[in-house]
């Protein structure tokens, strides 16, 4: 029946194609010895199966995939991907089933990345069973990988609870928690790991009661796990717990093993409740923030090992902004700022740099006089810091201390800050302050950039490594689109041409890219009267490279010049580059003739 | 009594230091000597870091213990060992100096009073010495200092409280090797959580702490037979989070020393979980980036298992063909080495077995563009006793070689391989010269007959191809992409 609703079967048999594709040739394919033809094979098997129709794809290439299941996880890789697919050419959901033999043998494997696609398949297609197929067929199967005598089945089955549960009578509701209970107390710690990173996702599905009965306890005891590597995971669990259950039971329930948490003797324990910081605040609502999550984050601020630092650093801005606003201001003032003080001096360079990256977002929350008071001795500190990644993430977050307080209170400090940066040893350091200078032109005014800045802009044009030459270009071109085409007339362009006599060809060449960057957004005058002179006189220069840079040139601008100028100017110019001696030179040449039609 | 059959062999390699020699004070002082100090300021150090900081410790020295009577000296040896319980910050060099000094002088006197003292070891002294233990070497290890510590490329940071941390090690180690320590009273103390915790230690970056942890697990795994198996049952999760979870664990060199003696002693046959942990733990060892850092202990674990039982050889040697390096010419050479390792020690009926697959891949490595690879596997052939097995089966081997050995003696950039390839050639010529000679003559209808099947693939293909299109346009949206 099914087949004769499926317009591709029919066609299968209206076109005799059956006979054409033998299972045997095909299988042979699969079977083939070149690894990567199996896996070409395999990455086309919906080829394959539509060939086929969906019943021999049911009763021939399915059982073949399920018996042959020993090859390259590559391979493996691509089948459990495939097989996730697959439901439409075994004939839709009324036969879904037939696809989990092979997802469950593949559910086994011990290469975690096929194991985890076979697991993301299986849930793919445990949405298109219908209730009496997922009790029938998908929640034994759940079973079976869930008391396999490898533990990778087991770690398997703890991804697929959650997907059957919502949908299963009250029996097997009952049998699934059962074994979801028997995986988190796990002889192997690789199973305890993958019950416990499902653990919230669990939750999220059962019943509130149970939650409270079930998954407290389980939650409590993976959270108090002997490896630190569970307990980590229970605090990503406790975020959807707390989420889930009503405020006057979390103080109860959750927060002693939270508490427990924020102390663990591991750092990597306490790294993770760090790292979660903002979602548990989230998650367990104002008033325990106040009396509990303030001082543990102080603890976090002030932990001994840096990695923990860093993380609660990071999140600084986050956990004040979130803080309940009725007396946010006052626990800043007195709990969190004190800490941030002493960050600015930590002796670690990561811990530093991750509280530049936020510490100016508390001014917008602390208003201008605190910042002026509080928060601009911290900037400035900051921005004389002897690491440049501190002093790069200060600077490439002015833009929330201009709205406070305006830029000017920071300009004395910054403007050494920034010609540091801007010679710094490291050239990434440079490049990533040159990204920043769009924006700092931006919050500081012309006059400011033309007095103090603007001869770094130019002097990165001859940087003797091409990145920062390429950026500084590129820079040119932003500042350009901000200030406009008269100030690029007066300031930039002279200084750009008259490198175009330089002795070194590099930084003729830079002329030329600064010339492709700049005629957009300098427009037709400029480009036709003053840099278009510049580029055919240096059509005659010694240098191959300078030429056919040339007639890249020309072709790139050619769009913005009058056609007068591209007929008298610059087709002459091209041809007599057309016949040069350089075959590169010829090369670009005919291109430009070519793209800007002046053949 | 004796649980199980398996005995517990001495570490096959000349075991640490740490065992043979004593600690002499100018050895744990780091300042004696300029060459020493020089390397080690070049050296980072880390040292897991303490909650209660602040307070300077105050301990109250003791008398010596060889200037008490000796009635009274099991009383002052278990207040000593209750004083270096306290544990200082080395990462303040500056803080508690005379304490610190203090407590490794302490050290260093109960380290002597173990080794030379009898009657010491009264019952009590037991859970004591194991809390002292505990107290200064559990400790959660810090973080890495560089991001991606490579320990190939970088140098480890060492363990800043090591001063002391060596003299506890000593300690423990004297005090299990001692003639009156007896593991009936002890295996009360040092249980599976004890076990556990030392285990997680082999994560140490620094070489010297991991020695010392060879030794001492060693001596437990010799001494209490109630641990044996679940030390191995924890090694088997260290090694299995170690592959398929984090690719990282600084230990494992150290702990498959010890896997190599525990299997010399397994008694035979050979029990399931052993030849489980064969295939599903060792096999997949191979696979892990930083293979170069324990191949040589690996290898010889698994030479050790077949030596024990040459029945395993077909399912080690598939399991190391399923695994072949795809990308790494460096793994590759490695591969090569622990195959000749296990064909040294074939049995010929094994060989026959799995020669078809493995002179497939060999076929492959001859031909590899990478002279390194192609010239280790070249070397086979100067092996004799890999020689005499090639030459009883040279009718099924030579057939698979031959077509890669033909072309790269034509093809290969590197003149040593070609010169290579050319004995080898002459050397089959020898063995089966019927069977050269027909093969020379077919070489070409062989290539030319792989060639057509080639096209016919395609064709296959394209046929395929065009079907999904003509139906992909015909039933629109009931295919799915």
């Amino acid at each position: 029946v099914a087949d004769c609703c499926n317009p591709v079967s029919k066609m299968a048999g209206a076109d005799g194609d059956d006979s054409l594709y033998p299972i045997a040739v095909l299988i042979d394919e699969l079977r083939n010895e070149d690894v990567q033809l199996r896996l070409n094979s395999i990455k086309k098997l919906s080829t394959i199966a539509l060939a086929l129709g969906v019943e021999r794809t049911r009763t021939e290439l399915l059982p073949f995939l399920t018996d042959t299941i020993y090859d390259e996880d590559e391979v493996l890789l691509a089948l459990a991907e495939q097989l996730g697919n697959f439901t439409m050419l075994v004939g839709g959901p009324e036969y879904v089933h037939c696809l989990l033999p092979p997802l469950e043998s593949l559910a086994t494997v011990e290469e975690t990345v096929v194991r985890d696609k076979a697991v993301e398949s299986l849930r793919k297609i445990s949405q298109e069973h219908s209730p009496v197929d997922l009790e029938v067929h998908f929640e034994p199967l759940v079973k079976r990988l869930a008391s396999g005598d490898w533990f990778t089945s087991r770690t398997s089955a703890c991804g697929l609870f959650s997907v059957c549960y919502p949908r299963v009578s009250s029996t097997v509701k009952a049998e699934i928690r059962q074994h979801f209970r028997t995986l988190c107390s796990d002889d192997t710690p690789m199973v305890r790991r993958a019950a416990a990173s499902k653990l919230g996702e669990f939750a999220k599905v059962l019943e509130l009661d149970y939650v409270k009965s079930d998954i407290i306890s389980l939650f409590t005891a993976l959270a108090s796990d002997e490896q630190d590597s569970v307990r980590l995971l229970a605090v990503e669990a406790c975020v959807s717990i707390a989420t889930l259950l009503p405020q006057e039971d979390l103080e109860t329930l959750v927060m002693p093993t939270l508490r427990q948490a924020a102390e663990d003797k591991s750092w990597r324990v306490r790294y993770m409740v760090a790292d979660k910081f903002s979602e548990l605040q989230k998650a367990v609502g104002p008033e325990i923030t106040k009396n509990d999550l303030v001082p543990a984050f102080q603890n976090l601020l002030k932990d001994c090992e840096a990695e923990v630092r860093a993380a609660a650093a990071n999140k600084v801005k986050e956990f004040c902004e979130n803080l309940p606003e009725d007396n946010r201001e006052q626990i800043i003032m007195t709990h969190i700022l004190p800490c941030v003080k002493e960050l600015v001096s930590d002796t670690n360079q990561h811990v530093k740099s991750a509280l530049a990256s936020v510490i100016m977002g508390l001014s917008t929350i602390l208003g201008k006089d605190n910042t002026i008071e509080h928060l601009l001795p911290l900037f400035l500190a900051q921005l004389k810091d002897e690491c440049p990644e501190v002093r790069l993430n200060i600077i490439s977050n002015l833009d929330c201390v201009n709205e406070v307080i305006g830029i000017r209170q920071l300009s004395q400090s910054l403007l050494p800050a920034i010609v540091e940066l801007a010679e710094d040893a490291k050239w990434r350091v440079r490049l990533a302050i040159i990204e920043y200078m769009p924006l700092l032109a931006g919050q500081l005014g012309v006059e400011f950039f033309d007095e103090k800045l603007n001869t770094l802009c130019m002097a990165w044009l001859i940087d003797h490594v091409y990145a920062i030459r390429e950026a500084a270009t590129c820079n040119l071109m932003k500042l350009v689109e901000k200030f406009g085409a008269e100030w690029a007339q007066n300031t930039i362009v002279p200084k750009v041409l008259g490198m175009a006599n330089d002795p070194n060809y590099l930084h003729r060449m830079t002329t030329l890219f600064c010339i492709n960057a700049l005629s957009e957004a300098c427009g037709q005058e400029i480009t036709t009267k003053q840099m278009l002179p510049v580029v055919l006189k240096m059509s005659n220069d010694q240098v191959a490279n300078v030429r056919f840079n040339v007639a890249k040139s020309l072709q790139k601008i050619g769009p913005v010049l009058d056609s007068n100028a591209l007929q008298t100017e610059v087709k002459p110019v091209l041809e007599k580059l057309a016949t040069d001696t350089d075959m590169d030179v010829k090369y670009f040449a005919q291109e430009a003739i070519s793209v800007l039609a002046l053949a | 009594m004796v649980v199980h059959g398996d005995s517990c062999a001495p570490l096959h390699r000349a075991m640490s230091s740490a065992a043979t020699t004593s600690p002499s004070v100018d050895k744990v002082d780091g300042f004696s000597r300029k060459s020493v100090r020089k390397a080690k300021q070049k050296r980072s150090q880390s040292s897991s870091q303490f909650r209660s900081q602040g307070k300077p410790i105050e301990l109250t020295p003791l008398p010596l213990l060889k200037d008490v009577p000796a009635p009274e000296q099991p009383e002052l040896f278990l207040k000593k060992l209750q004083q270096c319980c306290t544990v200082f910050d080395f990462m303040d060099t500056l803080s508690d100096l005379k304490m610190k000094e203090y407590k490794r002088s302490t050290l260093n006197e109960l380290v002597d009073y173990v080794t030379v003292s009898r009657g010491y070891l009264t019952e009590q002294a037991y859970p004591e010495v194991v809390k002292m233990v505990s107290h200064n070497i559990f400790r959660t290890l810090p973080p890495s200092d560089s991001n991606e510590f490579d320990p190939e490329e970088d140098e480890p940071t060492l363990e800043a409280s090591w001063p002391h941390l060596q003299l506890v090690y000593e300690f423990f180690i004297r005090f299990l090797e001692s003639q009156e320590f007896q593991p009936s009273i002890a295996k009360k103390y040092i249980d599976q959580k004890f076990v556990l915790q030392l285990l997680e230690l082999f994560d140490s970056e620094d070489p010297r702490e991991r020695d010392y942890l060879k030794t001492v697990l060693h001596r437990i795994y010799g001494k209490f037979l109630g641990l044996r198996a679940f030390i191995r049952k924890q090694i088997n999760n260290i090694f299995l989070r170690f592959v398929y979870e984090t690719e990282h664990f600084n230990g494992v060199a150290e702990l498959l020393e010890i896997l190599g003696s525990i299997i010399n002693g397994f008694a035979l046959p050979l029990k399931a979980e052993h030849k489980q942990f064969l295939v599903k733990v060792l096999i997949p060892l191979h696979t892990v980036r930083s293979l170069s850092l324990f191949h040589a202990q690996l290898a010889y674990c698994i030479v050790q298992f077949l030596e024990k039982d040459p029945t395993l050889t077909e399912p080690v040697i598939r399991g190391l063909l399923k695994f072949w390096p795809k990308t790494c010419s460096q793994k590759e050479v490695m591969f090569l080495g622990e195959l000749e390792e296990i064909l040294d020690v074939i049995e010929p009926t094994q060989f026959v077995k799995i020669q078809e697959p493995l002179f497939k891949q060999i076929s492959r490595c001859v031909s590899s563009p990478h002279f390194q690879v192609a010239e280790r596997a070249l070397y086979y052939w100067n092996n004799e006793y890999i020689m005499s097995l090639i030459e009883e089966n040279s009718s099924v081997i030579l057939p698979i070689m031959f077509a890669s050995l033909y072309r790269i003696s034509k093809e290969h950039w590197n003149p040593a391989i070609v010169a290579l390839v050319y004995n080898v050639l002459k050397a089959f010529m020898e063995m089966n010269s019927t069977l050269f000679d027909e093969l020379t003559a077919t070489y070409k209808s062989d290539r030319q007959r792989e060639k057509k099947k080639e096209k016919e693939r395609e064709e296959l293909w394209k046929k395929l191809e065009d079907l999904e299109l003509k139906r992909g346009l015909r039933s629109d949206g009931i295919i799915p992409t």
